[in-house]
């Protein structure tokens, strides 16, 4: 087994290299490579709120894109990125870029200003935006590491993909925390959700299994920091 | 008295037989029924109520024409439990087959079988058994103006355990409509003793701006007003209560008084601990008292209070007592196995929590114990009344207080009782998520009309004061969510036609609606099944706990549950797998301290008796030792006063206050001082809050703080609205709501997403909502409810302005002084898991990986 090297940044990010690749892990959930100005979000599902009123009738409140661009646009000011990569998932289904509210599509149309936007596509978004600026594709390479939307089983050395929502569950003593979290080898990454109303899976459940050889590390989001956490202090749910 | 003649012969011959007399309070509610009118009926448990609450019915069933159509449902009866319910079938079955009558009774919980469901739907029975969750299913059935037009009785049981809930708001929003369905229909509430029975009246009865005569509320046909939703209707400023008017349609009718109760205060083996919550110093006598009973229950006020004294009269038990548990963990069957091997007069004690508190009559139950301070004169009323079911003797009841202030609140709680002086609740403001479930419902059995409703909802009593404008903010909450980006309107739940009704959008949104009725918002449960090993399989289930207990458990920790002690092993999903560990000791996890706060009243009493040096006579020795110390080494407060005392204590600082204001009110308190306190540079470290006392720890000493500034009302400002917004009380609020309102939908049994489908939570919708629009309804619902259910605001609101102007006494000391002792030996027992704790954790968990790393 590897022991995987990694550091505790300024920013409470954490450093550490993904196949040879420097990378920072964001505590946004934002994956931030910094050789390339290169920035990586994976499912924002936006317009995931109007989607289930829509579909059940169900009136969530329909403020998710807007938070999720607020917390979108904060990374983009601390790190003014050349290059956004979606990883897919970006819309929570093919219609919600219809549904999107003028103020927020004025917004996301603004993110491509002064940089490219790769738009991966994903399993809600199959399509890709139509309408916005930005490149839609499979999947990008770029520094040496491959991005899509849903990891493929098997060793995938320089891997980076999104799809699972991952979730990590602590527990000490007396209480409990549940938070999202990156997770890797060090070979591969698999990047948290970013979305405002997206939940997460407990990185236990046996989706994970099939990628990771041996015990990964967690790098769990907390608000000020990540915060990198072992194998056995995590629980199932 | 009225003459026994008020009956007709047959139930004149009936009650003979039996040896019986109709009691006056019997003979007055047929009165109430020929006279058509609404009557409660307060009376102790024993004297006949449920009968007294259906002889106008059966009088009236008995005297019918024959019908050639089958008739709809005459009386309906509602009952807060279903067990109550289905018992009160079997109850009314001897009468009606003894006296030949002709009349069919059937109940319709959520367990009764779908045939018999669908055969009641065809063929009405004459009385209909039920419980509040049912009346909001048959609320919005389409079709169920028809089925209740015939409706002349509705009989509320136990009201005074519903009226003071949400479900209560439920249930009046629902006797409104069922009013508007049967004009005539009269409203029947049958009650324990109450302090203010005109809070219950006015929640049962008919509430309107200018109540005309019954039999001329106005029948809606469905059609009616063009009225625009936008425009107001008459408005609530006309029905703002008058001068002596009375406010209700509601007749009462007192019980008799049974024997007054004989109600001791146990001091075991002439002493009264220091702190502590069970009580254990008295078990060995407790064990002797119940040895020398018929049959006893002994009451707690906690789950796990009961396990412990479970267990502890066990140990004693060498006589093999048939000593039983009953708590609301405990699986269904096990409690229903209790209470048969009861109602057969098997059994000797059973210990148990406020699930026994009302409902099913018990077979010879002749004493009631209670373990640890009552918190509340009323409560203790009813728990005694559980005793002999016959007026004529006195019940007995035994108090055994755990430590030196409960001695004080249980010899106030039984001065009370036998004084008669019973604790005061506020009058009941209806809560808004609950009337959004209603008008949905509503809206899935009939087009309605917003004035029309307006007006039918302000007839029930929780929602006489309700504004035309929170009404229409409900209405668009129901249909497009209330936000106020509108990009739902294309979406409604409930749309307004042509003809101005609002129907429900489609057939999707009705069938919502049904999976999702009731005001009870239980937290998620774990099974506890027997089981271990890596796979364990579904083993026998031995109960349920909140979905929090074992989150803080490791495998291999050892707990006492349903009066054994188990090994934790895994948890699988919502099954905790555990395997007996009989000979271990239990690691005894905590489960909370009393859910009940110690009530004004009594508050008031132990404050009076403290101050009040010629009632310490009166009281054990050691009580006696520990006031006088109290007195020498540091101040007696006077009965207006609060006593505020700093001292150091190892390495820290302590402020000890005591307003006796409850837990909760506390709890609250001390959130709010240590913020001031953070503010102030003096570095609160922690506290600690009970009934009695609040006690804060702290880096730099206290004592030249300026007090009444500390203490000042408008921590109930913006410090208390920005506490809330933080606080994990609120989300949990905000989620009852949310769920309550149809927001989001409840999960049912088997309906669970399954593997890689992620839960919705509603700590996600909660924090957006909050930064995006925080006037939104249901934030205010969240708001209203956090400060009257688990913050007691409007007590500690009281509290702050009676120790306004400097009745505040501070006892510079430096020592521990002896009041401050039991809050003393508290401290460190319980943690509040905050943000800072969360990344403890996760800290901690760091540190573990490096350990991995090295190894």
């Amino acid at each position: 087994m590897t022991q995987l090297a990694f550091q505790i940044g300024d920013c409470g990010g954490l450093r550490l290299e993904i196949a040879g690749t420097r990378a920072v892990l964001r505590h946004s959930g934002a994956l931030w490579l910094e050789a390339e100005r290169t920035m990586v979000v994976a499912d924002l599902h936006f317009e995931k709120g109007s989607s289930y009123a829509a579909r059940f009738g169900q009136m969530l409140p329909p403020y998710d894109t807007r938070e999720t661009l607020d917390r979108l646009e904060r990374e983009l000011a601390a790190l003014s990125p050349a290059t956004l990569v979606f990883l897919g998932d970006s819309f929570h289904d093919g219609a919600g870029e219809d549904r999107l509210p003028e103020d927020d599509r004025v917004r996301i149309a603004a993110l491509a200003l002064g940089r490219r936007l790769v738009w991966a596509v994903g399993n809600h978004d199959e399509d890709g935006p139509r309408t916005l600026p930005g490149d839609v594709v499979d999947e990008a390479q770029l520094a040496g590491l491959t991005f899509r939307h849903e990891p493929l089983p098997g060793a995938r050395p320089g891997e980076v993909a999104g799809h699972l929502h991952p979730a990590a569950k602590v527990t000490s003593g007396r209480a409990t925390v549940r938070r999202r979290c990156f997770v890797t080898d060090g070979a591969r990454l698999v990047l948290p959700a970013f979305g405002a109303f997206t939940g997460g899976l407990n990185i236990l459940d046996p989706a994970f299994a099939p990628l990771f050889g041996g015990p990964a590390l967690a790098a769990a989001l907390g608000p000020r920091r990540v915060h990198a956490v072992g194998w056995k202090s995590l629980r199932p749910d | 008295m009225l003459a026994a003649t008020a009956l007709p012969p047959r139930f004149e011959q009936w009650f003979a037989a039996r040896g019986w007399a109709p009691r006056p309070h019997q003979l007055a509610m047929v009165e109430k029924g020929r006279q058509g009118r609404d009557a409660l009926l307060i009376a102790p448990t024993g004297g006949g109520k449920t009968l007294a609450g259906f002889l106008p019915s059966l009088i009236e069933l008995s005297e019918r024409a024959p019908r050639n159509t089958p008739a709809g449902v005459h009386t309906l009866y509602i009952s807060p439990l279903k067990a109550l319910a289905v018992d009160i079938e079997r109850n009314l079955a001897t009468p009606i087959r003894e006296m030949g009558l002709n009349i069919v009774a059937e109940s319709r919980t959520g367990d009764t079988g779908e045939a018999r469901k669908q055969r009641q739907r065809l063929r009405p029975p004459d009385i209909l058994l039920t419980t509040p969750e049912q009346l909001a299913l048959f609320c919005a059935w389409e079709g169920a103006r028809e089925y209740f037009a015939d409706l002349s009785c509705v009989i509320i049981d136990e009201a005074h355990a519903i009226w003071p809930s949400k479900r209560g708001d439920l249930l009046s929003l629902g006797l409104a409509r069922l009013q508007r369905f049967a004009p005539n229909m009269r409203r029947v509430g049958l009650s324990a003793t109450v302090d203010d029975p005109d809070l219950v009246r006015r929640w049962l009865g008919v509430n309107l701006p200018d109540p005309p005569p019954l039999g001329e509320v106005s029948r809606s046909d469905g059609g009616g007003s063009e009225t625009d939703l936008q425009q107001a209707p008459s408005g609530p400023s006309g029905h703002l209560p008058q001068e002596g008017r009375i406010s209700h349609s509601v007749d009462l009718v007192l019980g008799q008084g049974g024997a007054q109760p004989i109600v001791e205060v146990l001091v075991s083996g002439g002493r009264v601990p220091w702190a502590g919550h069970t009580a254990e110093h008295a078990m060995a006598e407790i064990y002797e008292i119940i040895k020398g009973a018929r049959t006893a229950l002994v009451f707690v006020n906690t789950r796990f209070q009961a396990e412990f004294a479970f267990q502890e009269l066990w140990k004693l038990n060498d006589d093999g007592l048939a000593i039983a548990l009953h708590h609301g963990s405990l699986a269904a069957e096990q409690r229903r196995k209790v209470e048969a091997a009861m109602a057969r007069g098997e059994i000797r004690a059973v210990v148990c929590t406020s699930t026994l508190d009302m409902g099913i009559d018990w077979g010879d139950v002749d004493l009631v114990i209670q373990l640890a301070a009552p918190k509340g004169a009323s409560r203790m009323v009813q728990r005694i009344g559980r005793a002999n079911h016959r007026l004529d003797e006195p019940s007995r009841a035994i108090l055994a207080p755990a430590n030196r202030f409960e001695f004080l609140e249980c010899r106030a709680a039984a001065d009370a009782i036998l004084g008669g002086h019973l604790d005061g609740e506020p009058a009941r403001i209806g809560a808004l998520d609950v009337l959004a479930q209603h008008i949905m419902g509503c809206a899935c059995s009939e087009p309605f009309a917003p004035t029309e409703l307006y007006d039918e909802v302000r007839a029930a009593g929780p929602y006489a004061d309700l504004s035309w404008e929170d009404f229409e903010t409900v209405v668009d909450f129901v249909s497009t969510g209330g936000y106020a980006l509108r990009t739902y309107d294309k979406f409604r739940r409930i749309v307004p036609g042509q003809d101005g009704l609002w129907r429900a959008r489609n057939a999707q949104a009705v069938l919502a609606h049904r999976m999702n009725v009731g005001a009870i918002v239980s937290p998620a449960m774990i099974n506890v099944r027997i089981g271990g090993g890596k796979r364990p399989m579904g083993g026998r289930k031995v109960g349920e706990a909140e979905e929090g207990f074992f989150e803080a458990m490791t495998p291999g920790d050892t707990f006492v549950f349903a009066g054994q002690v188990w090994r934790f092993n895994s948890l699988v999903g919502a099954d905790a797998f555990v395997t007996p560990a009989p000979d271990k000791d239990p690691k005894m996890p905590s489960w909370g301290g009393s859910k009940f706060p110690l009530s004004t009243y009594l508050a008031g009493r132990v404050r009076a008796m403290m101050h009040d040096e010629r009632e310490w006579p009166a009281l054990p020795p050691d009580v006696q030792e520990w006031l006088n110390y109290q007195k020498v080494r540091s101040i007696i407060p006077d009965q207006d006063e609060m006593l505020l005392e700093t001292f150091p204590h190892g390495k820290r600082f302590h402020l000890v206050c005591y307003p006796f204001e409850g837990r909760l009110a506390h709890t609250t308190l001390a959130m709010l001082l240590t913020r001031r306190l953070d503010r102030l540079g003096v570095g609160p470290l922690g506290f600690v809050a009970n009934d009695y006392a609040v006690a804060i720890w702290s880096l730099k000493p206290m004592d030249q703080l300026d007090l009444d500034e500390l203490f000042a009302q408008d921590m109930l400002g913006d410090d208390l609205e920005s506490w809330l917004d933080e606080s994990f009380l609120m989300k949990r609020a905000f989620k009852a709501c949310a769920l309550i309102s149809g927001l989001i939908e409840r999960r049912h049994p088997g309906m669970e997403k399954s593997g890689r489908q992620v839960t919705f939570s509603t700590d996600l919708i909660y924090d957006v909502l909050r930064r995006h629009q925080p006037d939104h309804l249901l934030l205010r619902c969240a708001r209203a409810d956090a400060a009257t259910g688990s913050l007691d605001v409007a007590r500690l609101g009281d509290m702050l302005a009676r120790i306004g102007g400097g009745r505040i006494r501070h006892a510079p000391l430096d020592h521990v002084s002896p009041f401050a002792v039991p809050i003393m030996l508290e401290i460190g027992r319980e943690r509040a898991p905050g943000d800072a704790a969360g990344e403890m954790v996760l800290a901690e968990a760091e540190e573990d990986l490096i350990a991995e790393a090295m190894a």
